[in-house]
C-alpha cells in the first residue's frame, strides 16, 4: 500500500520516472504467474473441478446415495454418466465424490503444515536437544513407510468398523500427521539460516518474547515454502487418498470418493463392458492432481527471487 | 567418510527400535487376529484357543513384542501364518521379482527422461519444452491404478495382446527360452505402468539440474571463447549437470527392493508389495511386521545413501 502511494507521488512529481514503476514483492508474483501459461492452466482446471463439486450438485437432481431401478444403465438422456450397481447417477457421485477428494487433500495438508511448520520452526530457533530431539521424532516418521502403514490403519478402521463418516476424518488426520516431515525439515532449514539475520537481532534488541519472534518475524518469511509444498503436497494427498479409496481402505461406501468409486474396476464385467463406471472418476483424478501441480510449479516459480524472465 | 557411515548405521538402530514399537502396537490394536480371519463357524471355542495358543496370540502385547523383538535382532521374524514359512524366507523369495519389475522400469525411465530433460533445458520454452513440460505434468499425476486398470483394459481385453495379470501363464510348463519370454510378456504391461508414472518426475529432475548449469558463467565462458554448441551442452554443462541426478539415482536404489504395492496387486505380480498387501488384508501379523521393518530399513539406507552421495559429488559439504 505505502508503496503504491510513492509510486503515485513520484510519478505524478516526474514525468522521467515513468518507467521505474516499484512493484511490491506481491505483484512481482502475481504478474509472473499470469505470465506462466501452465499455471494459468491448473487455475482453469482447477476453478472449472470445483465449480463441478461444489456448485454442480445443486444442478443436478440426484443425491450420491439416491437408489433407483436403473441399475447399471449406460449413459443417457435421464442419467449422462448413467447409473451404477444401485441405480445411482454417476454424474451426481462423481460431483460429491470430488467434493470428498479435495476435502480430505485440503484438510490433510492443513493439518500437515501446522505440525511441521511448528515443530520446524521450534527445532530451527530453539537448536541444541530442543532440535536434536524434534529431527529425531522427524527422522523417525520420515522412516515410516507411508503406504503399508496407511494401509495397516485402514484396514485396523475396517476391523473397529469405524463409520463412513469417520473414516473421512481419520483419513484427514492420518494423512497430515505421516507427511509433516518433510515440511518440517525445510522450515527448519530456512529458519537456521534466518534466526542469525541482523532483523532477528533487532527482535531480540526490542526484548521479544521467544512466541512472538517465532510467529510474527521468522515463520512470515518462510510463507513462501510452505505455499509451494502445501501446494504440491494436495496433489499428492489427493493421489493418496484415491489409491487408498480404490483398495477398499479409504472413504467406504455410501460416501463417494474418486477413488472408491474406481473399486467397481475390481468386477471383470463392469471393467470390461461398463467402463463408464470408473473411467470418469479417474479422469477426474488425473485433471485434479494436474491442475494443482501445474499452480504448485507455477508458484515455485514465481516466488523464487533468482528467476528473471 | 568412513566414522560417519559407522555412526549414521548405529543410529538407525534406535530409529528401528521405535519403529517397531509403533507398528507392533498399530498392527495388535487390532480386534482380530489371523485365527479370526481364518476361524470357520465350524471351530469349536477350545480349537480356535489351541490355535492363538500355538501362534502366541493368547499373550499380552507387551510380552508379544518382547519376544518377536529378542527373535528379530538374532534375524528371526517369525513364521509368516498364512506362508507357514519363515519371513525371511518369505521375503527373500518375492523381493527379487519386485526388482526386477522395479529396475527395468527404473532404468527405462531414465533412458527416456535424461535425454528429453536435456532437450528440454536448451531449447527452453520452445514447443518441444513446452509440449514435454505437459506431457511430464500427465505423468507426474497418473493415479498409478488408473493407469495400470487402463493399460489392462487397452492391452490385454480390447487388443488381447497381452496376458492380463501374474508372472508366467498358468499351466505353463514353458523352461528356457519359451519361459523367458512367457514372463516378458507379463512383465510388459507392470513396467510400461511404472515406467510411465515415474518418468515425469525424472524428466523434471534433469531439466531443472541441466538449466541450473547453462546459466553460469563457466558456460558462457565456454561459449565465448568459441566452443561449439554441442561440446559446450554435453562435455561441459552435462557433467555438472547429472551431479545431483546422479544421487538421486543413488539414493532411489534401495526403493527398487520395497516393491510397488498397487501396481503389483493389480497386476497380480507375484512381488514384494503385492506379497505385503495380502498380509495386511489376511492379518499375517508377522509377515506385515517383517515386511514393515524391510520398508523402513530401506527408506533409512536411501536417506543415507543421499547423505553419503552429496558430500562424495560436492567436496564443499563436511560430514560429521
Amino acid at each position: 500500500m505505502m508503496e503504491n502511494a510513492i509510486n503515485k507521488k513520484s510519478k505524478a512529481g516526474n514525468s522521467k520516472d515513468k518507467d521505474q514503476i516499484i512493484e511490491t514483492p506481491g505483484q512481482i508474483v502475481i504478474k509472473r504467474l499470469l505470465k506462466n501459461r501452465f499455471a494459468m492452466l491448473g487455475f482453469g482446471l482447477l476453478i472449472a473441478i470445483i465449480l463441478f463439486s461444489f456448485v454442480g450438485p445443486l444442478f443436478v437432481k440426484y443425491g450420491y446415495n439416491t437408489q433407483s431401478s436403473n441399475v447399471k444403465m449406460p449413459p443417457s438422456a435421464i442419467n449422462i454418466l448413467g447409473t451404477d450397481y444401485l441405480g445411482r447417477d454417476m454424474l451426481a457421485r462423481l460431483m460429491y465424490g470430488g467434493r470428498i477428494s479435495i476435502l480430505v487433500g485440503v484438510v490433510s495438508v492443513v493439518i500437515e503444515i501446522i505440525i511441521g511448520t511448528l515443530i520446524g520452526a521450534a527445532a530451527g530457533y530453539y537448536g541444541g536437544k530442543v532440535d536434536n530431539i524434534l529431527m529425531a521424532i522427524t527422522d523417525i516418521f520420515l522412516a515410516l513407510p507411508f503406504l503399508p502403514v496407511i494401509l495397516v490403519l485402514g484396514s485396523l478402521m475396517s476391523d473397529l468398523k469405524v463409520g463412513s463418516e469417520m473414516r473421512i476424518f481419520a483419513l484427514m488426520f492420518i494423512l497430515g500427521i505421516l507427511s509433516w516431515p518433510s515440511i518440517a525439515r525445510l522450515v527448519r532449514a530456512e529458519i537456521l539460516s534466518l534466526r542469525e539475520q541482523e532483523f532477528m537481532q533487532a527482535t531480540e534488541a526490542l526484548g521479544l518474547k521467544d512466541i512472538r519472534k517465532i510467529v510474527k518475524h521468522l515463520i512470515p518469511n518462510v510463507v513462501p515454502t510452505i505455499i509451494v509444498n502445501a501446494t504440491l503436497g494436495v496433489a499428492s494427498a489427493i493421489l493418496t487418498e484415491s489409491a487408498l479409496s480404490y483398495l477398499g481402505m479409504g472413504v467406504t461406501e455410501p460416501i463417494p470418493s474418486w477413488g472408491n468409486m474406481m473399486t467397481v474396476a475390481n468386477k471383470l464385467a463392469d471393467f470390461q463392458k461398463r467402463q463408464w463406471l470408473w473411467i470418469p472418476p479417474g479422469i477426474c483424478i488425473l485433471v485434479t492432481v494436474m491442475a494443482v501441480n501445474l499452480i504448485g510449479d507455477g508458484l515455485r516459480d514465481a516466488l523464487d527471487p533468482k528467476m528473471k524472465r | 567418510m568412513i566414522q560417519y557411515t559407522v555412526k549414521r548405521v548405529l543410529k538407525m538402530i534406535p530409529t528401528l527400535l521405535v519403529i517397531s514399537v509403533i507398528f507392533f502396537a498399530i498392527v495388535n490394536m487390532t480386534p482380530g487376529d489371523f485365527v479370526d480371519a481364518k476361524a470357520n463357524p465350524n471351530m469349536s471355542a477350545e480349537k480356535i484357543a489351541d490355535l492363538k495358543a500355538i501362534y502366541g496370540l493368547d499373550k499380552p502385547i507387551p510380552i508379544r513384542y518382547v519376544n518377536w523383538a529378542k527373535n528379530a535382532i538374532q534375524g528371526n521374524f517369525g513364521d509368516s501364518l498364512k506362508f507357514k514359512q519363515p519371513v525371511t524366507t518369505v521375503l527373500k523369495s518375492y523381493v527379487w521379482n519386485s526388482f526386477s519389475l522395479a529396475a527395468i522400469s527404473f532404468a527405462l525411465s531414465l533412458l527416456v527422461a535424461i535425454p528429453i530433460g536435456i532437450i528440454s533445458a536448451t531449447k527452453q520454452y520452445s514447443a518441444f519444452d513446452r509440449t514435454f513440460t505437459l506431457l511430464t505434468f500427465i505423468s507426474i499425476s497418473l493415479p498409478s491404478f488408473f493407469v495400470a486398470l487402463i493399460s489392462i483394459k487397452i492391452f490385454s481385453l480390447d487388443l488381447a495382446v497381452l496376458p492380463i495379470g501374474g508372472m508366467t501363464t498358468a499351466g505353463s510348463k514353458a523352461t528356457g527360452i519359451a519361459n523367458f519370454i512367457d514372463i516378458l510378456k507379463h512383465m510388459f504391461l507392470p513396467v510400461f505402468s511404472l515406467t510411465l508414472i515415474q518418468v515425469g518426475s525424472w524428466v523434471r529432475y534433469v531439466r531443472t539440474s541441466m538449466l541450473e548449469v547453462i546459466r553460469q558463467d563457466y558456460i558462457r565462458t565456454a561459449r565465448a571463447k568459441g566452443l561449439k554448441e554441442k561440446v559446450v551442452i554435453y562435455k561441459h554443462a552435462l557433467r555438472n549437470g547429472l551431479i545431483p541426478i546422479v544421487t538421486f539415482i543413488g539414493m532411489s536404489i534401495p526403493g527398487l527392493f520395497a516393491g510397488a504395492i498397487i501396481t503389483e496387486t493389480i497386476f497380480t505380480w507375484p512381488g514384494i508389495g503385492k506379497i505385503g498387501y495380502e498380509a495386511i488384508l489376511n492379518r499375517d501379523y508377522t509377515l506385515v511386521m517383517g515386511f514393515n521393518i524391510f520398508m523402513a530399513v530401506l527408506t533409512l539406507l536411501g536417506n543415507l545413501l543421499s547423505d553419503i552421495l552429496y558430500a562424495v559429488v560436492d567436496p564443499r559439504i563436511k560430514l560429521k
